[in-house]
């Protein structure tokens, strides 16, 4: 038996190549030297100028819609369903695109509202689709957001969740949070801060009580499961008691027993309803909890701290304000893996000091990578914030101004890959740091790729390695230093250069 | 009609969970095959709404216009016209493969969005979309064409994305295509092949000449393949051997020119007959053009659909369509020789869209296995009528299936390997029951023809046969 070929092999062969020219005859494609002529057009100073221009179009832009936060939010929770109000094609995507990155199922509800439910208003459909729901896949709890169908026709989810259970088509019982999430007003951050809000909201009504001396900490929108373990690992060498709000560990990363559970896991209802009577609050993003904490501040009075612990001081600081709000000293433990991650950091320094970074990505990661960078003496050059608002725009500039490191680095908040496609030609850099799709950057440029962010689709696993606390500073190290390697023994394989120690 | 029987009790026994009025509605979509038509009840319902929270697989309009039909034509700048989420989440997932330079003279691989604000839903997005249109003619001037493919508010706060396109395609003197694909619009993706189909007629092939300095005789349209991990590719090389000439292809790697000089061919040649059967209805009216359906999963099929295609044409392509399959059968004996041994008596259960459900039957029968349940997201009844006779009798029929259903189907047949969708991969991972991914034939591929029939067989062999599947160590109950 021949070995099989598959697209990888079986395109590059001569028979396809000369396909592929007689094919050429019907496509009426631009000459060879125009596609050169306009390539190398598009490397230019002037190209970027024009690039930078555009007000109407975004080409690449790294960020999703607020629904997709909805739903990976409300996936949180023990038994929660996540429900969406509108179109069904939005549903689809969300599960694909979730699906994608984590490789793990992911389960959410449409009310596939269609032409009738534009004209009428979607409430037949949210009745019918609450009574399947419950039918089908007995939640303990359903979470509600909206597609933009339903935000622009004006569905009204309090009303019409009150109607729902007057009717008796759900357990008058079961807990039904919502949220309003159209995908026209910020991003995936602000869905799940709104989810949140909305399930916290619903959970935690007439539920103030006697203090239960636990922490409640929010993970924020985080592509990275690791991060919740990590998280939950440092709580406990402390001994804190804490409620994870909104834990996907269990739902995004299951064990493999051989049987499908719609509900693998989540924050369990009786603790999330009990996160009211916690000591304090403390977020791990800010861009994605800003409504929930100003929420769980005013409306539970409760003690609120936003932290992110990504790099050396980053988790510094999470890991004081935990001592000083638990009142419980530092673990040894922790100091050592403090002192671990600091030791690799200077063992790889020399690779990385001096070294021109690109990073695209949401905000809370890009303040934490930018913070890591500038601790290793990188420098943080092109900072591409899709997502990011004026407060965004003006911290990014103030770290950078905290450090002599930051001298190169210029925040490019509201803009795309394809910008970025600009700068990295315009202004080349050593190492660019982004999501899968940044690999189309990888491919134009040349410019070596660190995949770190959200989605990974075209790596396996990553999202099981933390990036916070100092472990998490030990992973960014490993994948930062030795894709810089890679690229140094890429490039000197034929030169005296090609060294086996370094 | 036992077999009948015997599944049509096991299909009363999965619906029995759900409430009356759905149930009454799910029977109507699940039906037992039989083969034969004589069956009075077998029929099953289809492209009717879904139910509204019964998690249904199916997508939308925009999906099947923008994913499915426009997405791969190469040398179009397609604009995701909306707010950002449907232009990100269907970004380069359906691995169109084209040849060219990304972002200089084809788009494929970009996702470009006029990323609605309030501000466009309150004041209307036609301002931003003129303009949006003119950033890219000038940042893309290699491009042949633009689409305007609306998400759900374009249509809902009356944009008129019509005027602003025709207006912009005077100016710029390139076809500007609007396409009404807003998501709430029908019941799933099947409506948006409908509409791209329609607006392909309408601002392509009514409103240019294509350039093709010669016909000959052999001139053929392939259609309705989207050259998935290289599939129109690996098709259009039989039909070349055949001594035929492709002039276009529709719509994998193809370009605005293809779309433009397909009515001067002879034959169309259709393999995805559910997304592309209008177009070849319009061409047969309008230009006289018959079109035939095909089907090159697996030798059988392959060498009966070659042999069809050769019938359209003199004897010289009959002779050369005997030679071909006289040139590749050793080959494809060697790949059944080698897989079939370790697949044979297997049992499959497909649920998927567009031709797959019965287009694959035919290959996985080559390798010895059986498909007891096979199912489409988004087909219409004369794509099940097509499928009874290609399935066994008593096989499970299931249309706009659900998570539960799926669910409960393989905990009762018990397949050894399911064929479905990213949606459904995982879930079946966990179950521990071989799965594949066939849309997107899991990243691997071509599937189709002589080339692709050993890169399926080799796949069904790695899914079916994997050790990981026997490290799972089921908890005791």
């Amino acid at each position: 038996m021949k070995k099989v070929m598959d697209h990888n092999e079986l395109f590059t062969r001569p028979e396809y190549k000369e396909q592929f020219e007689r094919k050429k005859t019907f496509e009426n494609c631009p000459s060879d030297e125009e596609i050169k002529k306009v390539a190398d057009w598009t490397k230019t100073p002037e190209y970027k100028e024009l690039n930078f221009q555009r007000q109407h179009i975004k080409i690449n832009p790294a960020k999703a819609c607020q629904p997709l936060g909805a739903v990976y939010c409300a996936a949180g929770f023990e038994g929660s369903m996540p429900f969406v109000q509108g179109a069904q094609g939005c549903v689809a995507y969300f599960r694909s695109h979730l699906s994608r990155h984590f490789k793990e199922p992911f389960s959410a509800i449409s009310t596939s509202m269609t032409e009738d439910a534009a004209v009428f208003g979607g409430l037949n459909n949210m009745l019918e689709g609450l009574e399947n729901a419950y039918a089908l896949y007995k939640p303990k709890m359903l979470s509600v957001s909206t597609t933009c169908m339903a935000e622009v026709i004006g569905d009204d989810l309090n009303a019409y969740i009150k109607q729902a259970r007057e009717k008796g088509v759900i357990p008058a019982n079961l807990p039904v949070a919502f949220a309003h999430t159209p995908s026209f007003v910020g991003s995936h951050l602000t869905g799940y801060d709104n989810m949140l809000k909305g399930i916290l909201s619903a959970l935690t009504a007439h539920k103030k009580g006697e203090p239960n001396g636990k922490l409640n900490i929010i993970p924020g929108f985080d592509p990275y499961t690791g991060n919740i373990e990590e998280i939950k690992r440092i709580l406990n060498m402390m001994g804190v008691p804490h409620t994870v709000l909104a834990d996907v560990t269990d739902v995004f990363d299951s064990p493999n027993t051989g049987e499908y559970k719609l509900y693998p896991g989540g924050t369990p209802l009786e603790d999330a309803a009990d996160s009211i009577n916690g000591e304090a609050t403390i977020a791990l993003q800010k861009y994605s909890t800003q409504k929930t904490i100003d929420y769980i501040h005013k409306h539970w009075g409760q003690k609120t701290v936003t932290t992110n612990p990504i790099g050396i001081k980053g988790t510094d600081a999470l890991l004081e304000e935990l001592s000083r709000i638990s009142d419980r000293p530092i673990p040894e433990e922790l100091e050592n893996e403090r002192g671990r991650a600091v030791d690799a950091m200077i063992d790889s320094h020399p690779y990385v000091h001096g070294k021109r970074f690109a990073l695209v990505g949401d905000p809370d990661l890009l303040l934490g990578l930018m913070a890591l960078i500038m601790e290793m003496g990188g420098l943080p050059a092109h900072i591409v914030c899709t997502n990011g608002d004026k407060n965004f725009e003006q911290e990014a500039n103030e770290l950078l101004a905290s450090s002599p490191f930051g001298r190169e680095g210029r925040v490019y908040v509201g803009k795309d890959m394809w910008h970025l496609r600009s700068l990295l030609f315009t202004e080349p850099v050593d190492v660019l740091i982004g999501n899968s799709y940044a690999k189309f950057l990888w491919r134009d440029t040349g410019t070596p790729l660190v995949r770190i962010g959200f989605p990974l689709f075209d790596r396996h696993h990553l999202h099981r390695y933390p990036v916070i606390g100092y472990k998490g500073a030990m992973n960014l190290v490993n994948w930062i230093v030795n894709t810089i390697l890679d690229e140094m023994d890429r490039k000197t394989m034929h030169s005296a250069s090609f060294d086996v120690i370094r | 009609m036992g077999r009948i029987e015997d599944t049509q009790k096991l299909i009363d026994e999965v619906l029995e969970v759900y409430p009356e009025k759905t149930k009454k509605d799910r029977a109507k979509h699940v039906k037992p095959n039989d083969p034969t038509g004589q069956c009075s009840t077998c029929a099953v319902k289809a492209n009717i709404k879904s139910r509204p929270g019964v998690m249904t697989v199916r997508g939308c309009a925009y999906a099947g216009a923008k994913g499915v039909v426009w997405g791969p034509v190469k040398d179009q700048i397609t604009i995701s016209h909306g707010p950002i989420g449907c232009g990100q989440y269907s970004w380069w997932s359906r691995r169109n493969y084209y040849n060219g330079q990304t972002g200089v003279d084809t788009f494929g691989t970009m996702h470009i969005t006029t990323d609605f604000q309030e501000k466009d839903i309150v004041y209307g997005g036609d301002k931003k979309l003129d303009a949006a249109i003119k950033e890219l003619k000038e940042l893309f001037p290699l491009g042949k064409s633009i689409g305007v493919l609306s998400e759900c508010p374009v249509g809902l706060i009356g944009d008129d994305i019509e005027a602003v396109s025709k207006k912009a395609s005077n100016e710029l003197g390139i076809p500007i295509v609007p396409v009404r694909c807003e998501g709430f619009r029908g019941v799933s993706q099947s409506l948006g092949h409908h509409i791209a189909n329609d607006t392909i007629r309408d601002h392509i092939l009514e409103k240019i000449e294509g350039k093709l300095d010669q016909s000959t005789p052999y001139d053929v349209n392939l259609v309705g393949d989207y050259n998935i991990g290289g599939d129109a590719w690996a098709s259009r090389k039989i039909l070349e051997e055949m001594g035929l000439r492709v002039i276009a292809q529709w719509t994998g790697d193809s370009t605005i020119n293809e779309l433009a000089i397909a009515p001067k061919a002879k034959l169309n040649l259709i393999h995805c007959y559910r997304s592309m059967n209008y177009i070849c209805r319009h061409m047969e009216e309008k230009y006289g053009i018959p079109w035939t359906e095909f089907n090159f999963f697996g030798p059988t099929k392959i060498y009966q659909s070659i042999r069809k295609i050769a019938s359209f044409f003199d004897d010289k392509i009959k002779a050369n369509a005997e030679a071909l399959i006289e040139k590749y059968k050793p080959a494809m004996d060697a790949v059944v020789e080698e897989f079939r041994p370790r697949l044979e008596g297997k049992k499959v259960m497909l649920y998927v869209g567009g031709l797959r459900p019965r287009h694959t039957v035919g290959a996985y029968e080559d390798l010895g296995m059986e498909v007891v349940a096979s199912g489409y997201e988004f087909g219409h009844n004369d794509d099940y009528k097509r499928t009874y006779p290609e399935m066994k009798e008593g096989a499970v029929i299931m249309d706009d299936a659900t998570l539960y259903e799926l669910e409960e189907f393989t905990r009762r047949l018990r397949p050894d390997m399911v064929g479905s969708g990213i949606k459904e991969k995982y879930s079946y991972h966990k179950m521990g029951v071989p799965f594949r991914q066939m849309h997107s034939w899991d990243y691997s591929g071509p599937y189709h023809g002589f080339d692709g029939f050993p890169v399926f067989a080799r796949d069904m062999d790695t899914t079916v046969n994997s050790p990981t599947w026997k490290l799972i160590r089921r908890k005791k109950r």
